[in-house]
């Protein structure tokens, strides 16, 4: 029977995604969506990009004129200068060009001790000390907004629901795939939820209960396990399929996924799943459980769907011969490489 | 069974791994009867693939016996002879569907690293590293093929080995390549390389009828392959300006398509040679463009430039306005071998082309390592090496006697 009850909780355009159902809106929410990405706000985003320059300009002074920049801080050793060049420049491309910014920002805070250690004992001898000291209060100013930008960014990412973070974001996924299959095939194989473990790998087995109702087990890291029951909340055979968690095991997560014709191109297959550490232990066990990469969990997840979908299989390595792989191999081999 | 297998750069070992066997119910397994080393798996044995991992099987050109199939493989049985294509293609997706085979969106595995690379991920291959897949190759006894209900074709067996197994890449590779530069009545192809791709794109661009056909080499004894086998004509890089010599054999025009079957290790003479060869290894670029420069540089306004050779990563100074303001049409990619079996299978029935006429060396299984150094340093004229995977090693190894030929420039 189809069911057509509008939710306000999921959906593929943005007014429908709000939330789940009964949580209190309004709490931090971490975005992974088209933009594939934490959305973040534009001034921390400016003060990073601008401590990276900083660090990068100062690098290249440091290494292409270290006897001047000795004359103007007032330290006496050019080859020392070099050297705190050089990490500065490697600081200063490390924050502009890697997506974690956070360890390189802390490189930054970690020499500026340094380099206010390293003033401080010039500032305690004799001679050049005016000049010293005015170094010394330009760093400092320098150690200040470093701290401030690597505490800032260190602490959103223990809000990202991190492995062993807080893990107090909700968390919002949305992508899409092309199937070279019918919208009324794609939507049958995925209608039969007992067949959503194929292709999604956090997922155990999924047993129906009723025409709506089904339990969902899932398996993470170090054999945790977690339960809970599924709703159907609306069902448009061919077309979309919503669901969330029902009452009795706590509004935790919820599920939609539609399937439009391409133009005689197939489907294109839009999931969004919404996962809230709201909903109770439940809810934080599972924004651990997708760990600290969703965004390519719901990836892998579909184009395993498309595979079965379009092949019947899903190809893979497992299992065949091998050479002895050797450490490196074994650990790329666990880290997911096929 | 024994496999030739990589463990490094100029590091391979030819031992004892474990059999394949049937994972999915698409695939099979063959017992390989011959298997050819690629110009491409040198680029691997020099070290310049990404992704590859100690212990990875070698080889994407091979043939053999059906010995076993997978429950849903139902137009092969046990006991067929087959030659089987480089790409590995579900025969489904959106690609596969328009012959574009070695673009099949499902038979990557490790799809999202090809993706981090190219932003796609084009079809898994065999033996080629994880970018693609990190399929097990076929240098060895036994292969897993998967989807073989698509690839695979089966031969007569009335064609020997050597005249049938290289419809698994160089053949298909070197007549899509003549086939994408849409060769018309009167009109002349520069071809850079002489190796098997270079030698197959030349007779290629011979059969679908190119008025005259250029070789670029510069070993002696290519050029000499190419000129005996498709009447080329023929320019040293080592002894003359090949962009001059193309002008005054072109009437200054150019000619009407180039074919770079080089790929990323390109050799080229005096400041700009060492320069590519410098940033190569600096890892400032991936791959050296010399042949593919001066093919967009030499090609006639409006022309054609297919590129077969392989090229993985970055490349530097590509004259790209040469492109824009010559109106340039480039054409590469994988070659979509599936789609070529059958007809170029029927080539070869006819007895149009004898593709076995590149082969210059067949060697033991056993001695992969030893023929790797001799192909990648052009040795003893050495242009196409097939190994035998159950060959005793002595009477295979005799075969290849003979001193090195001197190398001239």
């Amino acid at each position: 029977m189809a069911t057509d009850v509008t939710l306000p909780g999921l959906g593929r355009s943005g007014p429908r995604a709000e939330g789940i159902a009964g949580l209190e809106p309004g709490a931090p929410a971490a975005h992974y969506g088209l933009q594939d990405g934490v959305a973040r706000l534009d001034a921390a985003e400016s003060l990073e990009r601008g401590l990276g320059w900083l660090s990068v300009g100062f690098g290249v002074a440091a290494i292409a004129a270290p006897r001047a920049l000795c004359w103007l801080s007032g330290l006496r050793s050019p080859t020392l200068m070099r050297m705190m060049g050089t990490r500065d420049l490697a600081a200063g491309v490390g924050i502009l060009t890697q997506r974690d910014r956070a360890p390189w920002l802390w490189t930054r805070v970690v020499g500026d001790a340094f380099d206010l250690a390293a003033l401080s004992i010039v500032l305690a001898g004799r001679g050049r000390r005016g000049r010293a000291a005015f170094a010394l209060a330009a760093v400092a100013g320098v150690t200040a907004l470093d701290l401030l930008a690597a505490a800032r960014l260190t602490g959103s990412r223990a809000e990202r629901a991190v492995p062993g973070g807080s893990g107090r974001t909700d968390i919002y996924l949305e992508r899409s795939i092309a199937i070279s299959k019918s919208p009324e095939e794609c939507y049958r194989f995925w209608r039969s939820f007992e067949n959503l473990p194929r292709f999604m790998h956090s997922l155990e087995s999924v047993r129906p209960l009723d025409e709506r109702r089904s339990r969902w087990v899932a398996r993470g890291p170090m054999a945790m396990r977690l339960e809970w029951t599924t709703e159907i909340i609306a069902d448009r055979p061919g077309e979309e399929i919503e669901w969330r968690t029902s009452d009795d095991s706590g509004a935790a997560n919820a599920g939609s996924v539609s399937f439009e014709a391409a133009g005689g191109r197939g489907t294109i297959v839009r999931v969004s799943l919404h996962y809230s550490p709201r909903g109770g232990a439940l809810g934080a066990s599972l924004v651990r459980l997708l760990g600290h990469d969703p965004q390519s969990r719901i990836r892998e997840d579909l184009r395993r769907f498309k595979q079965v979908m379009e092949t019947g299989e899903i190809p893979t390595t497992r299992g065949q011969p091998t050479g002895r792989r050797g450490l490196l191999g074994r650990f790329a081999q666990r880290w997911g490489l096929s | 069974m024994k496999a030739n297998v990589w463990y490094g750069r100029e590091q391979l070992r030819v031992e004892d791994v474990p059999d394949p066997k049937i994972i999915n119910p698409r695939d099979a397994i063959v017992r390989i009867t011959s298997t050819a080393i690629c110009g491409s798996d040198l680029h691997i044995y020099d070290g310049y693939i990404p992704g590859m991992l100690p212990g990875d099987i070698l080889g994407h050109e091979f043939m053999g016996e059906v010995v076993e199939v997978g429950p849903e493989v139902r137009n092969l049985q046990v006991g067929d002879r087959v030659v089987n294509p480089f790409p590995i293609s579900c025969g489904a997706c959106f690609f596969c569907r328009q012959s574009l085979y070695s673009l099949c969106e499902n038979s990557n595995p490790n799809a999202w690293l090809a993706e981090k690379l190219w932003g796609h991920s084009p079809a898994g291959l065999f033996g080629y590293s994880h970018f693609l897949g990190g399929y097990a190759g076929g240098q060895a006894q036994y292969a897993r093929i998967p989807f073989a209900d698509v690839g695979p074709i089966k031969v007569p067996q009335d064609l020997s080995d050597e005249q049938v197994l290289l419809l698994s890449d160089v053949f298909p590779t070197g007549y899509m390549a003549a086939e994408q530069c849409g060769i018309r009545a009167g009109d002349t192809v520069a071809v850079w390389g002489c190796g098997p791709v270079g030698l197959f794109a030349i007779k290629s661009a011979r059969l679908l009828g190119a008025e005259r056909v250029i070789a670029i080499d510069r070993f002696p004894a290519r050029l000499r392959k190419a000129s005996q086998w498709a009447d080329a004509e023929t320019l040293n890089y080592g002894q003359v300006d090949v962009r001059e010599a193309l002008e005054v054999m072109t009437g200054g025009r150019g000619p009407d398509a180039c074919i770079d079957a080089v790929g990323m290790e390109g050799h080229a003479h005096g400041a700009f040679g060492s320069y590519d060869r410098l940033r190569q290894t600096l890892m400032l670029q991936s791959d050296r463009p010399p042949a593919l420069r001066q093919a967009l540089m030499a090609c006639r306004n409006g022309g054609t430039v297919s590129i077969p050779g392989a090229y993985g990563g970055l490349v530097d100074r590509i004259p790209f306005g040469a492109v824009v303001n010559k109106a340039l049409t480039v054409k590469s990619g994988q070659t979509h071998v599936q789609r070529y079996l059958k007809p170029l299978l029927e080539l070869i029935e006819k007895g149009a082309i004898d593709p076995g006429f590149v082969v210059t060396h067949r060697l033991a299984l056993a001695d992969a390592p030893r023929a790797y150094r001799m192909f990648r340093d052009k040795q003893d004229s050495c242009i196409k090496v097939v190994l035998k995977p159950w060959a005793d090693v002595p009477t295979l190894a005799a075969d290849a006697g003979g001193e090195p030929e001197r190398i001239l420039h």
